[in-house]
């Protein structure tokens, strides 16, 4: 039809559109609405309290209510139990993960190296959901782990092992290992070995290598996993909500929380903006990086 | 060093047992003829027949299926084209459009939940099974995008620049060259997408309306009532629906580009 070919720019644009319009409409403009909400009042039945004066409103320092509502000790606590427990699940996932890492890139023999790498990459896709709920039907009162308690009489009746600390740490670092063994595994393959050899060569001890060569060396993998467990462990909802009890509710669930049974979703929205930041701010930290290390992200 | 290597290779496949053996646990414990315990009793297929029966399971399947299929046909589409926009043609806001990529999958699935709910919220939309899948498309996207355009930059772009100096069409040169070297890719993100779909619980719980109840929210109400032998079974067929995906997904990505694929 047309004669002259389209101008380059315009068919990438053409391309790129149904893209920005969906998620334009569908995410952008959502999350900016939830934002606005957060600044507003719940009416007396749940829904939104109209605002009369807006200019007096603002004036009064109300709008900033659900932002200093969440300052409550009672919140505060939560969230401190949601930023120690995701840092503790994404310590022991980089102590675990990494010489499970190590041994698939290094020294697993490499006919082996696909099936043990596609091992880690099937639990990295399989429902959260199920992973959970497997770990509930091994602790829960009458799961496995107690009966073979009781059976060996170790203890005298089944442990309460559910709804505490210790299960959602255990939930959380079992669902996040796959996501911190990957991209060790991707910064370890590209490990030239032949420094080690130098190094030990030269006299080094095998654990001044690790530390001054290893693990300067794979440090863009140990931040990439460290940013892939702590991000969504501290979003956690599922796991706190099916492991835990009344007393480890995360942010997650406060939200939650706020949105289907309290009906607050000013304050929910402000919760959900705190949790934005905080992840926004862990990932500008992740891209000034990987721009100084001048590799490339994902995209 | 030997004993070193050793170590390190009991290690790897305890984390191994680690990673499998609650999934196994599960399994196994679905073809369990006791019902309340963890006691062993004997095989039984009961738990599965007793799924075929359940009308509310069924219906859960029936919406998911929907909802993966349409979320992730849509997805594929948009997510493709984006990705061909980004890794072969001048693109004005590029930067903005990677970014726009990575957030959905970045943000707190809780947040985007909440996010999407307070908008219908806002538009008077009816929440039905067409709000989910809207959901799910704006995070589906983001991966088909990553994957198609993994896959665009697996290959040089001698062999479209080729085409085009042998004077087929820039059109003509997408569907004959540049298509069939992506297609393993799109196949592959397509199949993450709906894995992601029918295995999604936060967002959809946020967005489902009544009647728009998906497998993994019948799953869900189900364990929060207490622990049946019949949770189990449609864990483990969900399960083994994602892993059969999973690995096919998998071995097309990592498909070379080779000129027996073009034909």
């Amino acid at each position: 039809m047309a004669d002259r070919p389209p101008r380059p720019e315009r068919t990438g644009v053409l391309l790129a559109l149904p893209t920005w319009l969906t998620l334009g409409v569908f995410f952008l403009l959502p999350l900016a609405i939830l934002f606005v909400i957060s600044f507003g009042q719940r009416a007396t039945y749940g829904g939104l309290k109209p605002i009369v004066d807006l200019g007096l409103y603002l004036r009064s320092g109300k709008f900033l209510a659900n932002y200093a509502r969440s300052l409550h000790p009672i919140y505060l606590q939560i969230f401190w139990r949601s930023i120690w427990m995701a840092v503790v699940t994404t310590l022991v996932c980089l102590v675990v993960s990494f010489p499970v890492a190590y041994y698939i890139a290094v020294a697993a023999p490499a006919r082996r190296r696909n099936l043990l790498l596609g091992l880690v990459v099937v639990p990295f896709w399989t429902s959260f959901l199920i992973r959970t709920y497997a770990w509930m039907f091994i602790l829960r009162t009458e799961g496995l782990v107690n009966r073979f308690l009781v059976g060996s009489g170790l203890t005298h009746g089944p442990l309460e092992l559910l709804y505490n600390n210790f299960a959602v740490l255990i939930g959380l670092i079992y669902g996040e290992l796959p996501f911190m063994i990957l991209p060790l595994y991707a910064s370890l393959e590209k490990l030239d070995l032949s420094l080690l050899e130098a190094s030990a060569d030269l006299g080094a001890a095998r654990s001044s290598t690790f530390w001054r060569i290893t693990v300067p060396m794979t440090m863009p993998g140990i931040v990439a996993g460290v940013i892939l467990v702590f991000v969504p462990s501290l979003g956690q909802f599922i796991v706190s909500d099916l492991l835990g009890g009344a007393k480890t509710i995360l942010a997650g669930n406060l939200i939650q929380n706020q949105f289907a049974v309290a009906r607050n979703k000013p304050f929910g929205a402000a919760v959900a903006f705190e949790l934005t930041a905080a992840v926004l701010l862990l990932l500008f930290a992740y891209a000034l990086y990987t721009k100084r290390k001048g590799q490339d992200v994902l995209l | 060093m030997r004993g070193r290597g050793r170590f390190l290779s009991v290690y790897a496949w305890l984390v191994y047992v680690f990673l499998y053996a609650p999934i196994a646990i599960l399994v196994l414990f679905s073809f369990n003829r006791a019902r309340q315990t963890a006691v062993w009793e004997g095989w039984t297929l009961e738990w599965y027949r007793s799924l075929a029966g359940n009308d509310l399971i069924l219906a859960s399947v029936k919406n998911s299926l929907i909802v993966g299929l349409a979320s992730t046909a849509i997805a594929t589409v948009i997510g493709t084209l984006v990705a061909l926009a980004l890794g072969r043609h001048a693109l004005r806001g590029e930067g903005f459009t990677r970014s726009l990529l990575y957030l959905p999958v970045i943000i707190p699935e809780i947040v985007l939940g909440a996010a999407l709910v307070t908008f219908y919220g806002v538009l008077s939309f009816h929440l039905s099974l067409w709000t989910v899948v809207i959901a799910h498309v704006v995070f589906c996207v983001s991966y088909v995008a990553i994957v198609v355009r993994a896959r665009l930059s697996g290959f040089d772009r001698s062999l479209e620049e080729a085409a085009l100096d042998l004077g087929a069409r820039p059109l003509q040169t997408f569907w004959r060259v540049t298509l069939p070297l992506i297609t393993p890719g799109i196949v592959a993100g397509a199949l993450l997408s709906f894995t992601i779909s029918i295995d999604d619980y936060v967002i959809t719980s946020f967005v489902a309306g009544v009647g728009a109840t998906t497998l993994p929210l019948q799953i869900y109400s189900m364990l929060k009532v207490g622990v049946t032998p019949e949770v189990n079974a449609v864990s483990s067929l969900l399960l083994a629906l994602t892993v059969v995906l999973i690995v096919i997904a998998q071995r097309l990505q990592q498909a070379p580009v080779e000129r027996g694929e073009m034909s």
